[in-house]
This record gives structure tokens, C-alpha cells and sequence, in this order.
């Protein structure tokens, strides 16, 4: 053990040397907002030394820690898995976190925006309120009737299989931020909404269905959606949110006639 | 003191402090006395399935139609008063006629209130938008379904 760090101690020059033959300079283009300083939002270009193998969350990091303390955004895991850091670079909802700086273009300046269609509280930080609203309005939990089973509930792979895409939402909100309705409206339940809607529906286990489909056939349920696919783009996770929204449809179209 | 304390304003930005706070901005799901109750009808639904079929009835109806006014035997230079009487002298194409009526106006109106919704950000510009759409509609659905009806070709 004591032998490799010496080693590695040792070659820590070299090392150094390498990676910084592998730095480029890129520029990060930051929409900044403060309320307590202004009430309007500007571009602010930061100039920063990076390899571009790294992701637009380390580069962000390197402001925050090395450049402007007062930079402000949201990460937890700092993996893709829990959801936080949705952000809008280069014009398209991705996650910081999992989007790697030579995959946009580091030539350019590359933009980074809060999401769109929620309240900016500052620089990237948005009021995610309305979005989490939404999501509980749809009541994504297990309802069962009945006595609870002394054992749990058992199910087919094939049930499973049925509601398996919806399963990976990590509600970053990059979906429903994407979505032009949503962006216009808040008051439609958006495309996340509906994805926790759908893991239950189709789910064998669950008898809350019918509820959940009644809240979605409303006014500002999955019949505002215009199928404009921004939202399947946008998921980080690879979850085909219109394919579900759809199917969401033709389960109360089926339930109707 | 209060004026010591108050930080100077750069140009038209507005500075906000303990003494001006931010204004607050309503979320867009916060439960207010204005929000709309859920109605618990199938009318979305309604209008999603009917802009689904109509479009389909519509396409050949309307193909039909101009094919017929434009292009067969001579196409628009025939068009006149004698070949409409000649044309709604038979039930059918009075019954094609009124059937497109309807249906593309409802098809018509319908798809520009989901327009209005998706588009008009103020209630009153959504309720006057749509309130204008749907006298439109009725008046030239009810004024075609009376010529169609009370047509007259002996009318001088």
C-alpha cells in the first residue's frame, strides 16, 4: 500500500503535465439572477481551464469553488440518480451531472439556464413547488383494498414489465420543464406528473386507477398534450414519456368505450 | 436614516432590499379561491376522440368536395348559381353539404379553443378569445344549415 502512494507521489509531476495537455479553455455563459441585487436576469461569461471528458457539473463547480462563490445551483448525488441538477444547456433540458463537456460543442460558449417554466429563486434555482403539486395531485402511492397480506404482494415479471419504463423517473422535472403547454399553463399536470400517474395505473398490485384516471381526464389532464415529443427528449433517464402519456389515453378512451 | 441605507439604484435596474422586497410570484398550481374546480365530465376526452374521427370523415369530404368543384369535367369555370340548384336538387349532396358544414366548423372550432387554452396567457383574453370563436361558429354553422335547407332555385 505505502509503496504505490510512494509511486504515485512520485510520478505526480507527469501526471499533472498529461492532464493539463488535455485542458481546454471553454467558456461557460451562466444566466445569473439575484432578487436581492435585480429584478432582471443577465449572461455572465466564465472563462475556465478544462478537459473536456469532464461534465458541465465539474465545470460548474470549478466557478463556484475557484471563480464566484456566489454562483448558486442544485446537486446532490452528483450522478444522474437523484434528480437535482436539471438544467437547461445549450438550449436543452439535461442533466449537469451526466452530460459530458465534449458532447456540446466546447468551442463554443456553451449556456447554462435554469428550467424553464417555474419560478427562477436564483441563478439555476427553481421554484419547484408547482412541479411536486403536480405530482402528488395524481397520488403516486400503492392503494389497495382490503386486508394487507401477511406476506408481499406478488406479481409477474410480465406485470412488472408493463410499467417498468415509468419506473426510472428521478423527477429532475427536465421533462416538464421542456414541455410548451406546461410553459404556458402550469396549470397542466406535465409530462412527469403523468409518468408517476402511469407506474400505478398499469400497475397489477394497485387498485387506485380508476382514481387517478378520473383526475387525469380533467381539463388540464393528459388531453392538453399536444405530442410534440420535447419531453422524451428530454429525459436523462430514457424514459418514453409520450409513449406512456398515450397509453394513458387509450386506457380511458378503452375505459370509456 | 432611511435614506443612508438605501442602496443607489443603477440606471432602470431595481434594487431589492429589506425595505422593497422582491414582488411575490404566485406558483402556478397554489390552490386559490380562482382555481378551477375539476369538472369530473369526459369532455376532453369527447373532444380529443371527435378531432380524431372528424379529421378522418373530413379528409374525404373535403378531397371529395374540391375534386368535384374544381377539377372533374371542367372544373371551376362551370361553377354557378345553375350547377349549385343542380346540386342540392339531390338529398345526397345536400346531406354532404351539411355534413361537412358541421363537421368542419366543429373541427375547426374546436381546434382553435385548444389553440386559445394552449396560447392566451390572461384569463380575460382566453374568455373574450373564445367567446368571439364560438358566436362565430354558431352563426355560420346555424346561417349554412338555412341555406342548405331553405335553399330556392327559383329564387329571382
Amino acid at each position: 500500500m505505502s509503496s504505490a502512494t510512494l509511486e504515485k507521489n512520485s510520478s505526480a509531476p507527469a501526471d499533472a503535465e498529461s492532464t493539463a495537455a488535455h485542458l481546454i479553455t471553454v467558456t461557460f455563459r451562466i444566466r445569473r439572477f439575484n432578487p436581492e441585487v435585480s429584478d432582471q436576469a443577465v449572461w455572465e461569461d466564465f472563462q475556465i481551464e478544462m478537459d473536456p471528458k469532464e461534465r458541465v457539473l465539474d465545470a460548474l463547480h470549478k466557478i463556484k469553488w475557484e471563480l464566484d462563490g456566489t454562483l448558486t445551483f442544485r446537486r446532490s448525488c452528483a450522478h444522474g440518480i437523484c434528480g437535482s441538477d436539471a438544467m437547461r444547456i445549450n438550449g436543452r433540458n439535461r442533466l449537469a451531472c451526466k452530460t459530458l463537456i465534449k458532447d456540446i460543442n466546447p468551442h463554443k460558449p456553451i449556456s447554462v439556464e435554469p428550467i424553464k417554466g417555474l419560478t427562477v429563486l436564483k441563478d439555476l434555482v427553481v421554484d419547484m413547488e408547482p412541479f411536486f403539486q403536480a405530482y402528488r395531485d395524481v397520488m403516486p402511492f400503492l392503494i389497495t383494498t382490503g386486508n394487507e397480506p401477511t406476506r408481499e404482494r406478488r406479481q409477474s415479471a410480465a406485470d412488472r414489465e408493463r410499467f417498468d419504463d415509468t419506473t426510472k423517473c428521478i423527477l429532475c422535472a427536465a421533462c416538464t420543464s421542456s414541455c410548451p403547454v406546461f410553459w404556458n399553463d402550469g396549470q397542466y399536470f406535465g409530462p412527469a406528473a403523468i409518468v408517476g400517474a402511469h407506474r400505478f395505473i398499469f400497475d397489477s398490485r394497485d387498485e387506485g386507477g380508476e382514481q387517478r384516471l378520473e383526475i387525469l381526464n380533467d381539463r388540464d389532464g393528459v388531453w392538453r398534450c399536444r405530442t410534440t415529443f420535447n419531453c422524451t427528449e428530454a429525459c436523462p433517464r430514457g424514459i418514453e414519456i409520450t409513449k406512456a402519456i398515450q397509453e394513458v389515453k387509450r386506457a380511458l378512451i378503452t375505459r370509456r368505450f | 436614516m432611511a435614506t443612508d441605507t438605501t442602496p443607489a439604484t443603477a440606471g432602470t435596474v431595481t434594487t431589492y432590499g429589506v425595505d422593497n422586497p422582491a414582488p411575490v410570484i404566485e406558483p402556478p398550481r397554489a390552490r386559490t379561491s380562482r382555481t378551477p374546480k375539476a369538472s369530473r365530465t369526459n369532455f376532453e376526452l369527447y373532444g380529443w376522440l371527435f378531432m380524431r374521427l372528424s379529421g378522418i370523415l373530413l379528409t374525404v369530404l373535403v378531397l371529395g368536395h374540391l375534386l368535384i368543384q374544381l377539377v372533374i369535367d371542367g372544373g371551376v369555370s362551370r361553377l354557378g348559381f345553375a350547377f349549385v340548384a343542380g346540386r342540392w336538387a339531390s338529398p345526397f349532396w345536400q346531406a354532404w353539404d351539411l355534413v361537412m358544414l358541421w363537421l368542419a366548423m366543429l373541427h375547426g372550432a374546436n381546434g382553435l379553443r385548444t389553440i386559445i387554452n394552449d396560447y392566451a396567457e390572461r384569463d380575460q383574453t382566453r374568455f373574450w378569445l373564445k367567446t368571439v370563436l364560438y358566436c362565430a361558429t354558431v352563426w355560420t354553422i346555424l346561417l349554412g344549415t338555412l341555406v342548405i335547407f331553405t335553399f330556392d332555385p327559383n329564387i329571382r
